[in-house]
């Protein structure tokens, strides 16, 4: 990574409007005989943010698990920036470092402080050395808040907190496209505020986001586009306005019948 | 900010207070009695007078002290060589066990076949047979002292103990946290060492602190290749004076050598939490 870009705590990406910045084509994934995505197909074009819904085991961890490479896709194709990433011949940690993933459960490494959490990929992926990344990981800190904890251990954060860490370990590489599974999902509910108020701030900065999520409200307000997954596929897609207030398909107002209650 | 505890604080503490002192008190008494129990049964036992005159003879015991003390010397100088080579091959041998792809098939074969192999062997087998199996291929290097081949012993079977040791803490740590390392775009090894064997090693501490405490008990068993260490010190005592006394005073200093070992582990578990509420010396901490 370029000292320049390490610098630039936005990714300032040229804007290409008129192919998307991450393209699914006909991806398949089974475990064993089960068979969770079948021929998904899913376009996200720079600075927009697409919200996956659908029900428990609808496949969107495994979606965004694929997308990152954590999985091996058993058929089709996932381009980012016109590449070709599920190509086999390709080196798969320099894609992953360009994908910045946060997890349900957070996942921080326990045995490291805030800060070491946050430069451990610098360091080590782009190479950096420890005061250029520290300098970075703070500015990120800041950036979620979070630059008074750089010395605490993960354990001796607030859920919420931990989950910004989270998203500051993988903001910090200037991801093209970050993916968020049910960011929210293990969070009290007074923590959930704090972290979707930050992932609408990413928004306004313009970040690429993919984000799995069960809070529909958060949905409606921070996404370009809502995808609702069904049996393997994105069975309705559409603006949140338009899935959310007045879904096309009988499965997704069932689904969303069912998750706001009766 | 200057908080002063009020009189139902107070009130409380001293109660606690004067229940600690009682417990105490209660844990000294049983203690005393018990042992004055065991002390008298075996004075009044019909055989104590010849036993006491042949294990507990303290002149003998006296005298013999410096030389077993040499032994122990030895003892502990081939533990604390074993010690680390043992973490070393182990440490490679676990590695290799988790190595993956079809090139590495030979190394994890060979690693599985070792641990498997030198787990099953009884200790006293290995000494002998590298003890004197070893010299006698006559192959340059070989080293031939009963110690340095006592100590090769000790490490190869060690090591496949404590190579479990680490797998085992390798794979408590959760899949997620790899998924995690790589999503990072952390390769595999890089992952692994700084992800994993921080955790996994944090997590196995108390069990190879156990390891070690064998260890210095098993360095014992060099003595059968000729080695003079504190057991073999104490037999060469043993006959000069036809008294058995100075095994017991190896053994006590055996004991001396690993109550400490012993109690480090337990102050290293409660200091990093890694036992519950039931620790070993306390016995306290739980619940009222
Ligand atoms: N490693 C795996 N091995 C076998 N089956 C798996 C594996 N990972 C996921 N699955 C299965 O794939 C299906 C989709 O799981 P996935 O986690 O993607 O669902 P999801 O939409 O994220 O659900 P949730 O909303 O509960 O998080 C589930 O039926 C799950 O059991
Ligand atoms: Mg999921």
């Amino acid at each position: 990574m370029s000292p320049g870009r390490m610098r630039d705590p936005m990714p300032g990406r040229p804007l290409r409007l008129d192919r998307p910045l991450l393209s699914v084509r006909g991806v398949r994934k089974a475990f064993g005989d089960h068979v969770v995505l079948d021929d998904l197909s899913l376009d996200v074009h720079a600075h927009k943010v697409v919200v996956l819904i659908g029900a428990s085991g609808s496949g969107k961890s495994t979606l965004l698990r694929c997308i990152d490479l954590l999985e091996d896709v058993d058929d089709g194709v996932i381009e980012l920036e016109g590449q070709d990433i599920t190509d086999p011949r390709l080196d798969a940690n320099a894609v992953r470092a360009r994908i910045g993933m946060v997890f349900q459960a957070y996942n921080l490494f326990p045995h490291l402080r805030v800060i070491d959490n946050v430069t451990l990929a610098p360091r080590l992926v782009h190479k950096a050395s420890r005061a250029e990344a520290e300098a970075e990981a703070l500015a990120v800190l800041e950036r979620v808040g979070l630059a008074a904890k750089a010395q605490a251990f993960p354990d001796e954060l607030s859920g919420g907190q931990q989950q910004r860490v989270a998203i500051a370990r993988a903001l910090v590489g200037k991801p093209a496209v970050m993916l968020l599974d049910e960011v929210t999902s293990a969070l009290d509910p007074e923590l959930v505020g704090e972290v979707l108020t930050l992932l609408a701030e990413l928004k306004q900065a313009g970040l690429t986001m993919v984000i799995a999520t069960h809070e529909m409200g958060f949905a409606r307000e921070v996404a370009d586009e809502v995808c609702f997954l069904h049996e393997g596929r994105v069975h309705e897609r559409g603006t949140p306005a338009q899935v959310l207030g007045n879904p096309r398909e009988e499965r997704t107002r069932e689904f969303l019948r069912r998750i706001t209650g009766p | 900010m200057s908080w002063v505890p009020s009189e139902r604080q107070q009130e409380r503490d001293a109660y606690r207070r004067s229940r600690a002192r009682r417990s105490t008190a209660v844990a000294f008494l049983s203690t005393f009695a018990l042992v004055a129990i065991a002390v008298l049964a075996l004075v009044s036992s019909p055989g104590w007078p010849r036993v006491k005159a042949s294990f507990f003879d303290w002149d003998v015991a006296v005298e013999s002290f410096p030389a077993i003390l040499q032994g122990l010397w030895l003892n502990i100088r081939v533990m604390a060589v074993s010690a680390v080579l043992i973490v070393i091959v182990a440490m490679g041998l676990a590695l290799a066990r988790t190595l993956r792809g079809p090139v590495f098939f030979p190394v994890r074969a060979l690693a599985t076949g070792y641990v498997d192999v030198f787990r099953g062997l009884p200790l006293i087998l290995v000494l002998l047979l590298v003890g004197f199996g070893l010299p006698g291929l006559r192959l340059q290097g070989i080293p031939t002292s009963a110690v340095a081949l006592g100590t090769l012993a000790l490490v190869l079977t060690y090591s496949a103990y404590v190579a479990e040791v680490f797998r085992a803490g390798i794979e408590s740590v959760h899949p997620s946290q790899v998924a995690a390392a790589r999503s990072l775009g952390l390769t595999r090894a890089q992952a692994m060492r700084h992800v994993v064997l921080p955790q996994a090693v944090r997590r196995v501490i108390p069990p190879l602190l156990n390891d070690l405490v064998a260890l210095s008990k098993d360095s014992g068993l060099i003595s059968i290749l000729g080695a003079i260490d504190a057991v073999r010190a104490a037999q060469i005592e043993t006959a000069r004076y036809a008294n058995f006394t100075p095994y017991v005073v190896a053994g006590v200093l055996f004991v001396a050598l690993t109550i400490p070992l012993t109690r480090f582990t337990d102050v290293l578990a409660r200091r990093s939490g890694w036992v519950g509420a039931q620790s070993t010396l306390a016995g306290g901490g739980a619940l009222r």
